[in-house]
């Protein structure tokens, strides 16, 4: 061991007291740092899960969709979709980033149900999908969030006439009844006492639906069943029936009251009738979100070289609260790293401050033996930062323990914008950049702190150093 | 009359003079010295406390600077030389004894001792060697790895003049080493350095009043009011 670090050492362990309580403050530093950043870590895998199950990572739409085609989709699918998708499909260098490539269609209109004792319609923003790739994507969960969202088999491809409700939706139409829903009361008879059948036009509604193609499980089953009613390309308008299988309760509020998931031939007969099935989206789901990038410039490369008329959109593009929670977390983060560097910077400037008065005159002896000054500030440096790195070591480790603890605490807590709740984790040890950006990080504050002492240690006069009492 | 600045001379002030100033008022320390000390004597520089003794070893011992005049130390104008070079050149050819012993704490007697053949980049070995022996010369083999604050006053002095000579400097400056001994312990501090003075044949600089410390002196500097009142060349070593 050289002599500079044995005193340095040494000094450390002789003002035992004082370097602990520095170490200490350094220690809760990173422990907090630590703590807070494998929280948030957690709750941007979570958030990255949640958006990555439902919406994939990319999605191919009809160039304009993104800005104008919500309030028509019929006016944006995209033409010639299995085509796209073989393209997509057979690329080599798309295929092994690729887990689930799936089609989607997007649909608007009013659901009713008008069977049973209940007679209420509303609007509803409708979601075609292939029901075993939606599944596929469900159990996509790389960081082990476990929860977000799991299959659960509801739906099956060939069973094109089942879908799934929103909790709201479910319970606007009364349905909570029927589909035995926990929490959700049952809505009040609002039909006319003196007649007790379907009034006029929901007959109508009702006869429309009926002329559709036979539903082979949901009547038949005992299934709630509703009525979708939609306009289709051309304006004419289109009903389907709708065997309601169960809820996915959405995290907001907004579109819990108004989402019905369903097969994607029933959104497309609902929306293009007889005429060509287009779908509004194709969702690429990736194995790891890294691809993502590079995924995206192949199919906008491969879009360019087709001269197709498409757009590519991430998940946080589709998704605006994922960044806004991003965004957020990480300005709190930062605040809290600043606040942790500025407590830091205070500790380990008091500590030296305080080491370099106690140790003038010892300053003055090794001047005096031949220490140039360049050397005193070499030894209050390297004490700053070995105090830091210390604390810093202490607080990692203390962090990683603590988040172990949480972790198999069996915590759990709602994230803003979930409908479930997700376990509580805390993700130290899978962030190793954090741990080592925060270690050091502190070491860095802790010896920039050190420079103003150790400068002041430096430029003391041999003579009035060796005077000093 | 003034003595000349020599070949042989280990130091030499040619009109030296320290001005301090302590507040608004400039203080002088030194006036106008000129003075020559020869290589290989016990020299002691005498006078009442505020004199300028310790000003003089400061200036000779290259951790101050004089405000006029020109200052040679081993051969070597030291005025001229930056704060680096001034360090470099102390650890070569300046060993020091301070009155308060001035060990660093942390270091055990044997680290400190060796601390100066490190800072002059000495290798393992020799340098172990050396501390040992010079650890050895002082009384203090059998405590090498005690810690200064285990060590008695005079133990504390030995390893101070171990430290000071352990890297066998040309120039030995000792500031009242035995200010903070009883007379026992200084008298056996004053007959080690006169035994190792005369064995390594070192110069030894001494600022002081202990009569038992003036009695061995070779050559005597009496300083009043930072000026030489008197050079006295006492009788052969």
């Amino acid at each position: 061991m050289s002599l500079l670090l044995k005193i340095v050492l040494r000094n450390i362990l002789r003002n035992r007291r004082r370097s602990v309580m520095t170490g200490s403050a350094v220690a809760a530093g990173s422990l907090a740092l630590l703590l807070f950043g494998g929280f948030t870590g957690y709750i941007f895998a979570g958030l990255e899960t949640g958006n990555v199950q439902r919406n994939g990572h990319l999605t191919v739409f009809h160039s304009g969709y993104f800005l104008f085609g919500e309030g028509n989709p019929a006016a944006y699918g995209i033409s010639g979709y299995r085509g796209v998708m073989k393209m997509i499909h057979d690329d080599p260098v798309l295929r092994p980033m690729i887990q689930v490539l799936t089609p989607t269609q997007s649909v608007v209109g009013i659901a009713g149900n008008f069977t049973g004792t209940v007679d209420a319609s509303k609007t509803f923003l409708g979601i075609g999908v292939v029901p075993s790739d939606r599944e596929r994507m469900l159990e996509w969960d790389p960081y082990g969030t476990r929860g977000v969202s799991r299959p659960d088999r509801r739906m099956a491809d060939r069973e094109e006439n089942v879908g799934l409700l929103g909790f709201g939706m479910a319970r606007v139409l009364g349905l909570c009844g029927p589909l035995r829903l926990k929490d959700c009361p049952p809505a009040p008879d609002t039909r006319p006492a003196q007649d007790s059948s379907a009034s006029g036009v929901n007959t109508d509604v009702l006869d429309l639906a009926n002329r559709g193609p036979a539903d082979p499980t949901g009547a038949a089953a005992g299934v709630p069943q509703i009525q979708l009613l939609a306009a289709t390309a051309e304006g004419a308008p289109n009903v389907v029936n709708l065997a309601v299988a169960g809820v996915e309760q959405q995290g907001v509020r907004e579109l819990d009251d108004n989402y019905v998931i369903m097969d994607l031939p029933l959104a497309q007969q609902l929306v293009y009738g007889r005429g060509e099935h287009k779908a509004t989206g194709i969702v690429l789901q990736l194995t790891r979100t890294r691809d993502m990038p590079a995924a995206r410039a192949r199919l906008a490369t491969l879009i360019g070289q087709h001269h197709l008329p498409l757009e590519i959109r991430d998940f946080s593009e589709l998704n605006p609260f994922y960044g806004q929670v991003v965004r957020l977390f990480s300005a709190i983060f930062l605040f809290i790293a600043l606040v942790m560097g500025m407590i830091v910077l205070f500790a380990v400037v008091n500590t030296m401050t305080m080491n370099v008065m106690e140790r003038t005159n010892e300053i003055g002896t090794t001047r005096a033996l031949g220490v140039r000054r360049q050397g005193i500030r070499r030894q209050f440096l390297m004490e700053g930062m070995l105090i830091g790195a210390i604390g810093a070591a202490i607080g990692s480790i203390l962090a990683i323990a603590i988040a172990m603890a949480v972790n198999h605490a069996g915590l759990t807590w709602m994230p803003p914008g979930n409908a479930n709740p997700v376990p509580l984790r805390v993700d130290v040890l899978g962030k190793p950049a954090l741990i080592v950006g925060a270690w050091v990080g502190l070491a860095l504050v802790a010896t920039v702190a050190a420079l103003l002492p150790a400068n002041r240690a430096a430029r003391l006069s041999v003579v009035d150093a060796l005077r000093h009492v | 009359m003034a003595p000349q600045v020599s070949s042989s001379n280990v130091v030499g002030l040619s009109r030296v003079s320290k001005t301090y100033r302590v507040g608004s008022t400039d203080v002088k320390a030194l006036d106008d010295i000129t003075l020559a000390i020869p290589s290989n004597r016990f020299s002691i520089v005498i006078g009442a406390s505020g004199s300028g003794k310790t000003t003089l070893l400061n200036l000779i011992g290259c951790i101050d600077t004089p405000t006029g005049g020109t200052l040679e130390v081993c051969g070597e104008d030291v005025t001229r030389l930056g704060d680096d070079t001034l360090a470099d050149f102390r650890a070569r050819n300046i060993g020091f004894i301070f009155q308060n012993f001035s060990l660093v704490p942390v270091l055990t007697a044997y680290e400190n001792v060796e601390y100066p053949l490190m800072l002059l980049g000495m290798p393992a070995t020799p340098r172990r060697q050396r501390a040992l022996a010079v650890l050895e010369a002082v009384g203090l083999a059998d405590h090498a790895h005690r810690f200064p604050n285990e060590l008695s006053g005079g133990q504390k002095q030995r390893v101070a003049i171990a430290r000071a000579l352990v890297k066998r400097p040309t120039l030995v400056l000792a500031d009242e080493p035995t200010a903070n001994l009883d007379s026992t312990t200084g008298a056996a501090i004053i007959a080690l350095m006169r035994r190792i003075q005369g064995e390594l044949k070192t110069t030894f600089i001494f600022a002081s009043h202990d009569a038992q410390l003036i009695s061995h002196a070779d050559e005597i500097f009496v300083i009043r009011d930072g000026s030489l009142l008197e050079h006295r060349v006492e009788g052969a070593q």
